[in-house]
């Protein structure tokens, strides 16, 4: 048992236990976390594929993008390194309407990104109005930092799967461990039943 | 001596507060008790653990301020805005306290002194810390430090570099927020001509640590080795960033 | 801020790597996979995310991805075509 450091606390702030999955704790703050450089993919060379096991290659350019369908999320967010934040505010494309009229036999994706990112989910958790491609936060264009120009939103899983600079995905017949799910990270990930590490 | 491994598995240690002594209004030198401890090298620093009483643990990585000193290992904290540990470090943690250490370590960013010539120490901020252990057993090694800081108030360990001027380190500061009335020093950022004024000859061969944000440590390894210093006489620290 | 604003440096993983590999490590010299250039673990680009990020100072390719949980490390090294260290 580790020395108690009398009266650290951390930043922690208290919140009600149904919105806070358990270990999780609630930061006024939005931390930013990066596993690289962060991209600066001009908006004229963005575009948005899906990719895979399809029928045919489905592509968006920007102004594609941004003539969807666009959704308000409000919703809290778990990041594994123990951080909720709760009520944040986006705008997007839910991913429904993306895969609407994809014609798949997968049952799985793996969102790619610039920098090279990669994460892996069940197709069944990209849909059903569980997950989106989202452009704004807060009512503002998403900053580069936080994964701007759009970002792959999955609130129900832990903050990893919701891939920053996100470009697409490609749907796959089995499970990808992606960047961190091959290196001990969960390959589902879910924050109410602490699915943080192989083997959780 | 380059890669020379130190064998066996490091853990953590207690550490025990002696003492709590404060530098300027928002840095605190914090001296620890450390059972047990091997000593250390001037530019090493160490993990810092804390646990709450919930079990919840925080980990950030602080340099050592001052050379070894038996089981005493003094680590200087600037309280970082917003921040998880520096807060509790600064404002809170008083002697008596315990938390962990791990460590020493760093053997990249290290300078003994028997490392043969001049020495230049480029300081950030913060990043003044694990060069002030450089200086403070430097003997009798022709040293230069070059010390960005934003005030005058911001300035770490003030008073003991103006004694160790007087007694021969070559001190330069540059105040790049705002400088005391009358003040006739430098007051800009650390740059290719601030260098070139104030660092020995490249044909010396001097080694350089620098220390601080890393934009700051970018900005100068590349100006030292635009000036003709060889990139592998030129250590670097990169701390993480803190308010401008 | 810019992105280089969020890097550190090896040297950040001096005690994770020294409690993996019992050695002092950030003085250990990698070549990395990608472009084939070395140089010291010191002076890689770390990056702290849901792990560490080590990554090349010349390509940005991946050295190393590490993951801590309690006690248990996970590192992936594939990004490192080698690492040389002086032998104890």
């Amino acid at each position: 048992m580790p020395p108690i450091s009398r009266g650290f606390r951390g930043k922690r702030r208290d919140a009600p236990a149904d919105r806070v999955p358990p270990g999780q704790y609630v930061t006024p703050d939005f931390p930013v976390l990066s596993a690289g450089p962060t991209p600066r993919r001009p908006l004229d060379e963005w575009d948005f594929t899906i990719v895979g096991e399809v029928d045919e290659l489905h592509r968006w350019t920007w102004e594609a993008f941004q003539a969807l369908p666009r959704e308000t999320v409000t919703a809290d967010i778990h990041c594994v390194t123990r951080w909720s934040k709760l009520d944040t505010s986006w705008e997007g494309v839910s991913v429904d309407t993306l895969l609407d009229g994809v014609e798949t036999e997968a049952e799985y994706a793996t969102a790619f990104c610039d920098g090279g990112y990669t994460t892996n989910l069940p197709l069944e958790d990209l849909t059903g109005g569980k997950a989106w491609v989202a452009y704004t936060y807060d009512g503002e264009p998403l900053d580069p930092e936080h994964g701007g120009p759009a970002r792959l939103l999955v609130p129900h899983l832990y903050f990893w799967k919701s891939a920053k600079w996100v470009r697409g995905l490609s749907l796959t017949a089995t499970d990808e461990p992606g960047f961190w799910e091959s290196n001990g990270y969960h390959l589902y990930g879910d924050p109410w039943r602490e699915q943080r590490y192989w083997g959780d | 001596m380059a890669g020379a491994a130190v064998l066996g598995r490091l853990g953590w240690r207690t550490a025990t507060i002696a003492d709590v002594k404060p530098e300027t209004p928002r840095v605190k030198t914090i001296v620890f008790d450390v059972a047990g401890w091997p000593g250390h090298r001037a530019g090493q620093h160490v993990d810092v653990r804390l646990t709450a009483d919930d079990g919840y643990q925080a980990e950030r990585s602080y340099s050592i301020a001052a050379p070894a000193d038996g089981e005493r290992v003094e680590l200087t904290v600037e309280n970082v805005d917003d921040g998880e540990v520096s807060p509790y470090l600064t404002e809170e943690a008083r002697a008596g306290d315990e938390l962990e250490i791990r460590g020493p370590v760093g053997g990249y960013f290290v300078w003994d002194a028997d490392h043969p010539g001049r020495v230049l120490l480029v300081g950030g901020g913060s990043g003044i810390v694990p060069l002030m252990a450089m200086i403070r057993q430097r003997g009798q090694v022709p040293t230069t430090l070059l010390y960005s800081a934003r005030t005058l108030e911001d300035v770490i360990y003030r008073e003991e570099l103006e004694h160790l001027q007087r007694d021969g380190l070559d001190v330069v500061l540059t105040l790049t927020r705002s400088q005391p009335e009358g003040w006739t020093g430098h007051s800009r950022r650390v740059d290719t001509d601030l260098l070139a004024e104030v660092a020995p000859p490249p044909d010396g061969r001097p080694v350089a640590f620098v220390c601080g944000p890393t934009p700051f440590v970018e900005a100068v390894a590349l100006a030292l080795v635009e000036l003709g210093h060889d990139p592998g006489l030129v250590k670097t620290e990169r701390f993480g960033p803190t308010g401008t | 801020m810019k992105a280089a604003d969020l890097a550190l440096d090896g040297n950040a993983a001096a005690g994770i790597l020294h409690a993996v590999y019992g050695a002092e490590m950030t003085v250990a010299v990698g070549t990395c996979d990608a472009c084939a250039s070395a140089g010291p673990v010191g002076r890689v680009r770390l990056y702290r995310s849901a792990g560490l990020v080590l990554r090349c100072p010349h390509c940005d390719a991946v050295l190393m991805k590490i993951v801590t949980a309690g006690e248990r490390v996970w590192i992936d090294s594939r990004g490192l075509r080698t690492l040389e260290l002086a032998a104890g």
